[in-house]
């Protein structure tokens, strides 16, 4: 018997929608460091199909691991056990003829929406030169935050892909907002 | 001092510190779950292994990938390390990277800027 279900008819256009735009990974839920461990090894793998260069492997795995960690962290965050800031987000990589994009989405609350803002417009304003320098004042000045974070992650990210990073923040009716982060990798 | 060796795995490093056979070494993928809780003895055993060092050390550093929570630890090695040498103790890093990866060859150069011992970049 053919299903009414509109949730089945709905795949079908959620695939070509993803084939149109090249997305080879979509996923939302709570990321956590196996969800970490395995989207890159898949992710990794899927490269290594369509032999994608090494060095741009190495950069998107780069890129993927730091932009789940960013997700991830959250959930280690005691005051934001609760609620749907507990390290969810959702997560794509997609795939062009000339890049990978990985883009990452998730909650965040006004005091971490400007602290986030600052940081991305500062890295993007920095040539390649002053990101090395930057990279290795933190790392020799600075110490992990509670969550096991080095502060890097964007710096890294801006530094390895070579491209500026581009967010967008959606704001939500509670006053907090979906961050949106897209990080480019060229193709060789 | 008891060696301290430990097997790589997926998301951490293999690790190698034995004082009686003068080999210090951290080779492979270092992305824990738990930096400083992985990295935490580690550490530890440097501080030890500083009271009484050997007249020369070589570490080694021979890593795939590394995450940038990570790379604040490899620091940490780093500047334990050169605390021996500042001591008056003789010591070396010894850097592999992969021939076509040229970020870990960078991130090599990086650590040798702030990092005052010699440093051997090797490609293979």
């Amino acid at each position: 018997m053919e299903s009414q279900n509109s949730h089945l008819e709905s795949v079908y256009t959620l695939y070509q929608d993803m084939i149109k735009k090249g997305f080879t990974l979509i996923y939302e839920g709570e990321v956590n460091h196996q969800i970490t461990k395995t989207f890159t090894s898949m992710a990794d793998e899927n490269m290594g199909k369509v032999s994608e260069d090494d060095s741009v492997r190495k950069k998107v795995f780069h890129v993927m691991v730091e932009c789940l960690q960013n997700i991830c962290k959250h959930a280690e965050d005691p005051d934001q056990e609760d609620t749907a800031f507990s390290g969810t987000g959702i997560f794509i990589v997609g795939r062009d003829e000339n890049a990978y994009h990985v883009i990452s989405g998730n909650m965040v609350d006004n005091v971490q929406k400007e602290r986030i803002k600052q940081s991305i417009d500062m890295v993007n304003s920095l040539d390649k030169d002053k990101l090395k320098e930057l990279y290795f004042k933190k790392l020799k000045e600075g110490s992990l935050s509670e969550k096991g974070g080095a502060g890097l992650g964007f710096i890294d990210m801006v530094k390895k892909t070579g491209h500026k990073l581009e967010y967008h923040f959606d704001e939500l009716p509670e006053g907090n907002f979906f961050f949106i982060l897209k990080s480019t990798i060229s193709r060789k | 001092m008891d060696a301290l060796k430990l097997k790589g795995s997926e998301d951490t490093p293999a690790v190698i510190l034995d004082a009686a056979s003068n080999i210090f070494e951290l080779s492979g993928k270092s992305m824990p779950e738990n930096v400083a809780a992985f990295y935490g003895p580690i550490l530890a055993w440097i501080d030890e292994y500083g009271k009484k060092p050997n007249s020369e050390t070589v570490v080694s550093f021979k890593l795939e990938y590394f995450n940038t929570a990570s790379s604040k630890m490899i620091m940490d090695i780093m500047s334990k390390f050169e605390d021996i040498s500042n001591k008056g103790n003789k010591v070396k890093m010894k850097w592999f990277y992969l021939e076509v990866d040229e970020d870990m060859l960078e991130a090599g150069e990086g650590y040798s800027e702030i990092v005052e011992v010699p440093f051997e970049m090797i490609s293979y």
